[in-house]
C-alpha cells in the first residue's frame, strides 16, 4: 500500500453564501465520502481543513498576507489515503465533493524516504 | 441456594477473590501456588460440607480454610518463605499469625492489581482472555474452552503460556502507578472489550456461557469504574457501550435460541434499568477532552437504544460510524456503517458503497448485500445470501440466512 495526498482547491473567495441547511448539507456530503474512504480500510489521515487566513514569507524576510485574492484555487484542506495503484487513489479522488463548487483534488503519491 | 448449586456458585464469586489476595502476596512466579491452596480449599469444602451440611457461613469458612492453608504451606515450606516478597518474610518472622488480608478493600485492591497483571502486552490477546476468564473470573478450562468453541488442550495450554511470559516477563502484581495508568488501562480496556464481544457475539450456542462473559466483562469494568484512579472518561464510555448492548440480549434470541435481528426485535424486552444506566455512564464519559472508540461505539449503541426509526436516529449513527472508522477500522464497523448508510441515504447509494468494501470472504458482508438486494434485485438478493450461507459456520447464523432465503423464495 502506498500513501497519497489529496489536496483540495477551489475557489472559494468567490463562492455564493450558502444557508446554514447547505452548508449541513455540504458537510453531510464530505463526512459520508471521508466515513466511505475509511469504510474500505484506506484512509491513513482525514487530514485538516484550511482556515481562510494566512501569510506568506518570502526571501529577505518579506511577510505578505496571503496570496489569495490574486489566485483562483485556495488550498482549503488534505487528506491522506492509502491504495496499491495511483489508478485506485484517483478512482477515490472523483468521488470527492468538492467538484460541486468547482474545485478539484490534487493526487500525490507521497515519497516514503 | 441448594448445596450442590452452592459450591459452584461459591467457586465463580469466591475463587478469584482468594486467588487475587494470594498472588499478589506471593507474586507472579508463584500463582500455582496460590492456585493449589484455594483449589485444596475448595476441595476440602466439597468433601466435608457433603458430610456434615453446610457451614454457618460458608464464604467465611472458605477464608479461614485458606488462610490456614496458607499458613500451612508458609510453616512447611521455609525456603518458599525466603524467596517471596520482603513483606511476608518479615511479617512470618516477627508473628506467628500471619495476617491474610481477606477484607473487602483489599480484595477489591488485589482483583485490579491482577487485572492489570493479566492484561499486560507481553502476552497475546486470546491468552489475555483466557486468563481474564480463569483468574479474573473464576472460569474453568472447561467453561473457557466452550466459550471458544474448542477443545480443553488448547485452552490449557493457552493459560499456561500466558503464565509463563508473565513469570518470565516478571510482571509484577501491582497497582500501576498513577502516572503508568493511562498507558495500562487502555491494554485493560482492550482485554474487557474483547472479552465483551466474545460473549455478545460468540459463535457459541450456549446462550447461559455467552451472558456470563458478558456480565464478567462489566463487572470487571465495573470495578474500574468504582476506584478514583482508574474512572476514567474512556472506561465510562466502555461501561456505557456494554450496558445498552445487554440490555437486547433477551429481545435478540428466541426460545429456539435464533438470532432475532435487530430490526426484528421486540423492543418490549429491551432492558430499560441497562439503558438508564448506560445513559449514566455515556454522561460521566463526556467529562474530559478526548474522545475514544468507545465513546463513538457507545453513542452508537445509546442511538440504537432508540425505539422508534426517524431520519436523525439513522443520520446520526451514520455519522458516528463515519468518525468511529477514521479512528480504528474494522470490517464490522465497516459493515454496520453501511447499513446505516443504507437507512439514512437510501439503499441504492448503500450497494454502491458497499460492492467497494472487499469483505468478499465474510458472511456478513453477503448478508448485507442481500439485505440491501432485497426488493431491488431479488436474484442478486438470493445470491448473495446464498454465498452467506455457504460461509458462516454457526448453526444459528445459517438459519437466519435461510430464513430470508425462504422467503425470497416464495
Amino acid at each position: 500500500m502506498k500513501d497519497f495526498l489529496f489536496v483540495y482547491r477551489a475557489d472559494y473567495i468567490n463562492q455564493p453564501t450558502a444557508s446554514p441547511e447547505e452548508m449541513q448539507a455540504v458537510t453531510k456530503l464530505w463526512m459520508d465520502w471521508v466515513g466511505g474512504i475509511a469504510a474500505q480500510n484506506k484512509l491513513t489521515s482525514p487530514g485538516n481543513r484550511l482556515t481562510s487566513g494566512g501569510k506568506v514569507v518570502r526571501p529577505k524576510n518579506v511577510v505578505t498576507d496571503g496570496p489569495y485574492t490574486e489566485i483562483k484555487e485556495l488550498i482549503g484542506g488534505y487528506s491522506i489515503v492509502k491504495t496499491a495503484t495511483m489508478d485506485e487513489a484517483v478512482t477515490i479522488a472523483k468521488g470527492c465533493p468538492i467538484f460541486m463548487i468547482g474545485g478539484n483534488v490534487e493526487v500525490r503519491e507521497i515519497n516514503p524516504m | 441456594m441448594e448445596q450442590k448449586e452452592l459450591i459452584p456458585h461459591l467457586f465463580r464469586t469466591e475463587y478469584r477473590k482468594i486467588i487475587a489476595v494470594l498472588c499478589k502476596l506471593f507474586g507472579i512466579e508463584h500463582i500455582e501456588i496460590a492456585e493449589d491452596i484455594v483449589s485444596d480449599t475448595f476441595l476440602a469444602a466439597s468433601e466435608l460440607w457433603g458430610l456434615k451440611g453446610l457451614p454457618e457461613n460458608p464464604t467465611a469458612w472458605l477464608y479461614a480454610v485458606s488462610k490456614n492453608k496458607t499458613k500451612d504451606y508458609l510453616k512447611r515450606n521455609a525456603l518458599f518463605v525466603q524467596k517471596i516478597s520482603p513483606a511476608v518474610k518479615y511479617i512470618s518472622e516477627i508473628s506467628e499469625e500471619l495476617e491474610i488480608d481477606l477484607s473487602i478493600k483489599n480484595i477489591n485492591d488485589s482483583q485490579l492489581a491482577m487485572m492489570f497483571a493479566v492484561c499486560h502486552p507481553c502476552i497475546s490477546t486470546e491468552s489475555q482472555i483466557a486468563l481474564s476468564l480463569n483468574l479474573l473470573c473464576g472460569f474453568g478450562v472447561d467453561e473457557i474452552a466452550n466459550a471458544f468453541l474448542t477443545n480443553k488442550e488448547v485452552i490449557y495450554k493457552r493459560i499456561n503460556r500466558a503464565k509463563e511470559k508473565l513469570q518470565i516477563e516478571k510482571v509484577k502484581i501491582e497497582q500501576p502507578a498513577l502516572t503508568e495508568i493511562d498507558d495500562r488501562l487502555s491494554t485493560v480496556l482492550t482485554t474487557l472489550y474483547l472479552l465483551f464481544n466474545e460473549g455478545y457475539y460468540s459463535a457459541s450456542q450456549d446462550e447461559i456461557i455467552r451472558k456470563d462473559l458478558c456480565i464478567e466483562a462489566m463487572r470487571l469494568t465495573l470495578q474500574l469504574h468504582e476506584n478514583n484512579n482508574t474512572n476514567t472518561p474512556e472506561v465510562n464510555a466502555l461501561l456505557a457501550l456494554m450496558c445498552f448492548q445487554s440490555s437486547r440480549f433477551d429481545a435478540r434470541t428466541n426460545k429456539k435460541g435464533e438470532t432475532i435481528l435487530y430490526e426484528d426485535q421486540d423492543k418490549n424486552l429491551w432492558n430499560d434499568e441497562l439503558i438508564h444506566k448506560g445513559a449514566y455512564h455515556l454522561k460521566e464519559s463526556s467529562k474530559g477532552d478526548q474522545i475514544s472508540k468507545y465513546h463513538y461505539e457507545a453513542a452508537i449503541a445509546f442511538w440504537h437504544t432508540h425505539k422508534n426509526d426517524s431520519k436523525e436516529k439513522w443520520e446520526t449513527i451514520l455519522q458516528l460510524y463515519n468518525r468511529l472508522l477514521q479512528i480504528e477500522y474494522s470490517p464490522i464497523a465497516a459493515l454496520n456503517r453501511t447499513y446505516a448508510l443504507a437507512k439514512a441515504n437510501g439503499k441504492e447509494t448503500a450497494i454502491i458503497e458497499a460492492e467497494k468494501l472487499d469483505l468478499t470472504d465474510n458472511h456478513l458482508y453477503h448478508s448485507l448485500l442481500g439485505n440491501l438486494y432485497t426488493g431491488i434485485n431479488n436474484i442478486k438478493a438470493l445470491d448473495h445470501y446464498q454465498q452467506s450461507f455457504d460461509l458462516s459456520r454457526s448453526a444459528t447464523d445459517k438459519a437466519t440466512i435461510m430464513k430470508y432465503i425462504n422467503e425470497l423464495r416464495k
